[in-house]
């Protein structure tokens, strides 16, 4: 393992205390228990609260600002946080409308969300994101993850919570913006947990794993290394397919948002590739790319690969992907 | 059951854990995310950190105390599973009492029943629970038939390690192996195995005792 740490059991306070430090204007940190918050209190809103275990960032502290989140709880590396940092964050953060938790549908994000959910004081409620198409059967299983989409509902509800909505309109938003979202990744390479040392699967130098989750978690099979364009229409037609049998296809000339994620190890070059067949194959299908986001915005740590998501856009989604946002990792129009 | 035996299988538990990494580890790098010994451990090393803390209260409070502080330090599912067994079990022994086997038997079962709703899973979805509980059942079951200390120690290790290998033949539920389908079907569950370890380090310090 080569990375950049000093003591292993230092390098998450480290990177917080930088990442506050580098961008102090916008947020603050608070450690044991860790959360990362607004520089700027808001007043009157519904506080937007986040978290989930480190390793992806941006994701979620570099989401905090004026139109996404107020405030995050970054857990260990692939570890979610605890309920006693969820409790601090929306101590901190709430301003009378109540707390949305955004939660990533893994099974440790739901558990600790929920138990602090249930020693909350004010009122709450929860938006679980879960637009990773890769984990079939899902009648069977816990079902699907929360992945890259997350920005899109972080994003989105995030405007609107501006705008002073309620707790309920937040809600609703973030489960509709869920509904309309479906991504799915392919890993080139494993990546390495800190505390473990050594890389979390093993992966050959002609193989890809299709359907990986954001943990390096198996999805939904071992093949051989094709060409970039072979891959992507594959990824795009497990995503397309999922819409059809959720009855949420996009019409012909439907607008979308198309989101190329980084897994952290892809140079941008490579990305862009992705993006390039990827809005054509969607081209082809009669759906309009109208809006797009390319970068490394979910990672998994140094992991090479990427994912893509599509989110199907109606007047109230693309209105509030449009308006200012002024975070870390993203910012336009203000 | 005293403080006094719950601080010594504490240490036996994160003794039996360290000795294990490379073990669990590999299990869980091949249907999990490779995390779970480091979050297991991660709570074991705390409590046995608190140990002079825990030392001056009585076995329903530590008990509880233990379970608070594991809730505030794993993390992960984890955390919320055995924060849960351990508040639940406090909870009991408070209520109930810890004094006798079938006692403790009742407070073990009741922290495995808080795992179950806590993590809405059973037996057969390839988690922890298909060690924890065969083992509450077997222990509240001979505890209840007055089986001599040994017999139903042993019957509980036995109870864990059957329990923990038939994970090897599951696909997974719930827990880290959800999304796998029939890819995990034989490997063994980290957690499964991790508890296995758990009990199997508290049953011999059981039956190192006279």
């Amino acid at each position: 393992m080569k990375k950049f740490i000093n003591n292993v059991d230092n390098l998450l306070a480290e990177s917080l205390s930088g990442f506050a430090a580098a961008h102090h204007d916008l947020v603050s940190l608070h450690l044991d228990p860790n959360y990362v918050y607004r520089a700027q209190k808001s007043k009157n809103k519904v506080a937007l609260i986040s978290g989930g275990g480190s390793g992806h960032e941006p994701l979620h502290a570099g989401y905090i600002g004026y139109g996404m989140l107020d405030a995050a709880c970054p857990g260990h590396v692939f570890t979610s946080p605890t309920p006693d940092q969820m409790l601090a964050a929306a101590e901190e953060v709430h301003s009378g409308k109540g707390i949305l938790f955004i939660v990533k549908n893994y099974a440790g994000d739901v558990m600790n969300f929920e138990m602090a959910a249930e020693m909350l004081q004010f009122g709450h409620a929860t938006v679980m994101t879960s637009d990773d198409v890769a984990v079939e059967n899902s009648t069977y299983t816990t079902g699907r993850r929360g992945v890259a989409g997350t920005v899109i509902v972080e994003k989105v509800v995030g405007s609107l919570a501006e705008t002073g909505a309620d707790l309920a309109a937040c809600q609703a938003l973030g489960d509709k913006v869920n509904t309309h979202t479906a991504s799915m990744g392919v890993a080139l390479t494993s990546c390495t947990v800190p505390a473990a040392g050594r890389p979390t699967f093993d992966i050959g130098d002609n193989e890809l794993e299709m359907g990986v989750g954001i943990h390096g978690e198996p999805g939904r099979r071992r093949e051989a290394m094709r060409p970039a364009d072979e891959i992507v229409t594959d990824l795009v037609a497990a995503i397309l397919e999922d819409f059809k049998a959720r009855a949420v296809r996009p019409d012909k000339g439907g607008e979308v948002l198309l989101l190329i994620n980084g897994f952290g190890g892809t140079p941008l070059m490579e990305l862009y590739l992705l993006y390039n067949t990827a809005a054509r194959l969607l081209e082809r299908q009669g759906i309009t790319v109208s809006r797009s986001l390319v970068g490394n915005y979910t990672t998994s740590l140094e992991m090479a690969g990427a994912s893509i998501t599509v989110c199907l856009l109606d007047d109230e989604i693309r209105k509030h992907w449009d308006s200012p946002v002024h975070t870390p990792a993203l910012r336009w129009g203000k | 059951m005293k403080t006094e035996f719950i601080l010594e299988a504490v240490k036996a538990v994160n003794t039996a854990l360290l000795s294990r990494e490379s073990e669990i580890e590999s299990l869980d790098r091949a249907i999990g995310d490779g995390d779970h010994y480091i979050n297991i451990t991660r709570g074991s090393a705390v409590i046995v950190g608190i140990h002079d803390e825990l030392a001056s209260l009585t076995p329903d409070v530590a008990l509880n105390r233990i379970g608070m502080k594991l809730l505030s330090t794993i993390g992960g599912a984890a955390g919320p599973l055995f924060g849960s067994f351990f508040m639940a079990m406090g909870k009991t022994v408070k209520e109930n009492g810890g004094d006798t086997l079938p006692k403790i038997a009742a407070a073990f079962a009741a922290g495995v029943e808080a795992i179950k709703s806590r993590g809405k899973a059973d037996l057969g979805e390839k988690t922890m629970l298909d060690t924890l509980i065969p083992v509450a059942q077997t222990f509240t079951k001979l505890a209840s038939q007055g089986v001599e200390r040994k017999a139903l120690f042993d019957a509980l290790k036995q109870a864990a390690e059957q329990g923990m290998l038939s994970t090897r033949d599951m696909v997974a539920t719930k827990g880290r192996a959800a999304g796998l389908g029939e890819r995990a079907i034989g490997h063994i569950d980290a957690g499964a195995k991790s508890s296995q370890v758990m009990i199997n380090a508290v049953c011999d310090l059981v039956l190192s005792k006279k």
